[in-house]
């Protein structure tokens, strides 16, 4: 008993402390290493010399990083939105799904990258970055909540038409509640999604404007062989990605603990 | 209309094609009185959840005529067929949520029935905290919470073990005896349509039809001391053999 609670605890410690002995080696090998051989910091600077301008930086950095994170927001919203709306459309008309569907698979298919510089002639620049990270995000939401409105259990379906369910309370306390788990898991994929797809709209923006994000400043950066802000600028990047990951894994986490098997404690 | 005055649910010459070309029922009598508990016995797949399923309205027969009394249909499927993002309470509030039953009281009402079947503890439980057979209970308090005039169920207990499901014939009864509303039960033990039962309708395989009527004329209250009787083995044989009798007869 006191030995397998031991061995959870163990686990437990190991899977937090091993990461964080991991990143400690990489620093240590990154840092030795431009000791060693002098690589010059307009060629990988040290560790230390990156964490200086995270600090001298932040005002500049701080103030992209909220551009972008805007931006990401905003985009998610959109997607969230257009998907579920679209995915609700779907299964109520099925014209709707043969007439647009073709279109969403395109929409996502064609590499952002390369509608970006078309969105951008015809937009004005911010329009055009959330455009992009609305493209790239609302797809998964669409997707998966449309999986998960078809799965509903059939005889749950037979129970609501005994006792004369309408089409309107068939759809919001059975087939919403039935496809949450899946909308959610697209909304977790597309919130990462609509960072790469603020990032990618910027860098091919490329042009400086007043509310330059994060992706500008790594571009704008480069050009400067301001290579110390690049990286400053990057680790920001990952560190909003893993913060959208972590907060829409909490939500979902959240909504389901109580029923959904992906979110229930097994005890063993 | 004549010869079925009374009947809650009538059935002439019910039968019915599926697109595949499966025919699942031909020629299917059958009438039901008000406040009878009445089995469907047969093989799997002999058409018995289809018959349920046309009486219920779920289904359309292909040919025949189909006759029920209006009033509230209570539904119990094999599996409890629970919403899993709902509390038990609120999966027995369901047919009160959708349908026309008047809705004051309601509350009340699903108090009553999750009572009835012993899980009064369990309303704000999440089915996934249940077991098979709690599942089950509440699937049936959902079925009367409106105390419906008439309650189909399609082999309700088939995927339980042998105490839960004696555990729960008895409850059923119980709650039977007490509401005193018509019962159409599907099953395909002969042991429990013979413990359960007024009556029961032996079908034939595929086609299905009415083989045979068996009446169980043993009082009620039952409990054990009927399920171990040298009467209640008897109305065993006589069953069997009317089914043994019913796969043979080959349409």
């Amino acid at each position: 008993m006191t030995q397998a609670i031991n061995r959870t605890t163990r686990q437990r410690a190991l899977r937090l402390v091993l990461p964080i002995v991991m990143l400690a080696l990489v620093v240590l090998a990154w840092d030795l290493a431009v000791r060693l051989f002098a690589i010059p910091p307009y060629v990988l600077p040290s560790p230390g010399l990156v964490f200086a301008t995270l600090i001298s930086d932040a005002p500049l950095l701080g103030r992209s990083l909220l551009v972008t994170l805007t931006i990401t927001l905003q985009g998610f919203l959109l997607a969230a939105l257009g998907g579920i709306v679209l995915a609700v459309a779907f299964n109520q008309w099925r014209i709707a799904e043969y007439a647009l569907y073709p279109y969403a698979v395109i929409l996502q298919v064609t590499p952002v990258v390369a509608v970006a510089p078309l969105l951008l002639i015809y937009l004005p620049q911010p329009l055009a970055v959330l455009a992009c990270a609305w493209i790239v995000a609302f797809f998964p939401v669409l997707a998966n909540t449309t999986l998960g409105l078809n799965s509903v259990d059939h005889n749950l379906v037979a129970l609501f038409r005994l006792y004369k369910a309408s089409r309107w309370q068939v759809l919001l306390h059975l087939k919403l509640p039935a496809a949450l788990p899946q909308m959610l898991a697209g909304l977790r994929i597309a919130g990462g999604l609509s960072l790469i797809g603020a990032v990618v709209a910027e860098i091919a923006a490329g042009s400086a404007g007043a509310g330059s994000g994060l992706a500008y400043r790594i571009a704008e950066s480069g050009y400067r062989l301001n290579i110390s802000r690049m990286f400053a600028a990057l680790l920001l990047l990952s560190l909003a990605g893993v913060a959208i990951f972590f907060v829409l894994s909490a939500a979902s986490h959240f909504l389901l603990r109580r029923w959904h098997e992906s979110a229930v404690k097994q005890e063993r | 209309m004549t010869e079925n005055a009374g009947a809650i649910v009538s059935l002439r010459g019910v039968g019915k094609t599926f697109e595949s070309g499966t025919v699942a029922l031909a020629g299917l009598d059958l009438a039901v009185t008000e406040g009878e508990f009445v089995s469907l016995l047969g093989p799997s797949g002999c058409g018995k959840s289809t018959a349920l399923r046309i009486i219920a309205g779920l289904s359309e027969a292909s040919a025949g005529v189909v006759e029920r009394a209006a009033g509230d249909i209570g539904f119990v499927f094999q599996d409890p067929t629970l919403m899993p993002w709902a509390s038990v309470a609120d999966n027995v509030l369901l047919p009160f949520k959708l349908g026309t039953a008047e809705k004051t009281g309601a509350h009340t009402a699903v108090t009553r029935a999750l009572a009835r079947v012993g899980l009064a503890e369990f309303a704000d439980a999440f089915p996934r905290e249940l077991s098979g057979g709690m599942r089950m209970r509440a699937s049936i308090a959902r079925a009367l919470v409106t105390e419906p005039r008439l309650l189909l169920m399609d082999e309700p207990f088939a995927s339980l073990d042998e105490i839960t499901r004696f555990k729960l014939n008895n409850d059923l009864l119980g709650v039977w005896q007490e509401l005193r509303r018509t019962v159409i039960f599907v099953t395909h033990s002969v042991f429990e349509s013979v413990y359960l039962s007024q009556r029961i309708l032996v079908m034939t395989p595929r086609p299905g039809r009415i083989f045979a009527e068996i009446a169980i004329p043993a009082a009620y209250p039952r409990d054990e001391r009927f399920r171990t009787s040298a009467e209640y083995a008897g109305f065993c044989r006589q069953v069997s053999e009317a089914l043994g009798k019913a796969m043979a007869a080959a349409p």
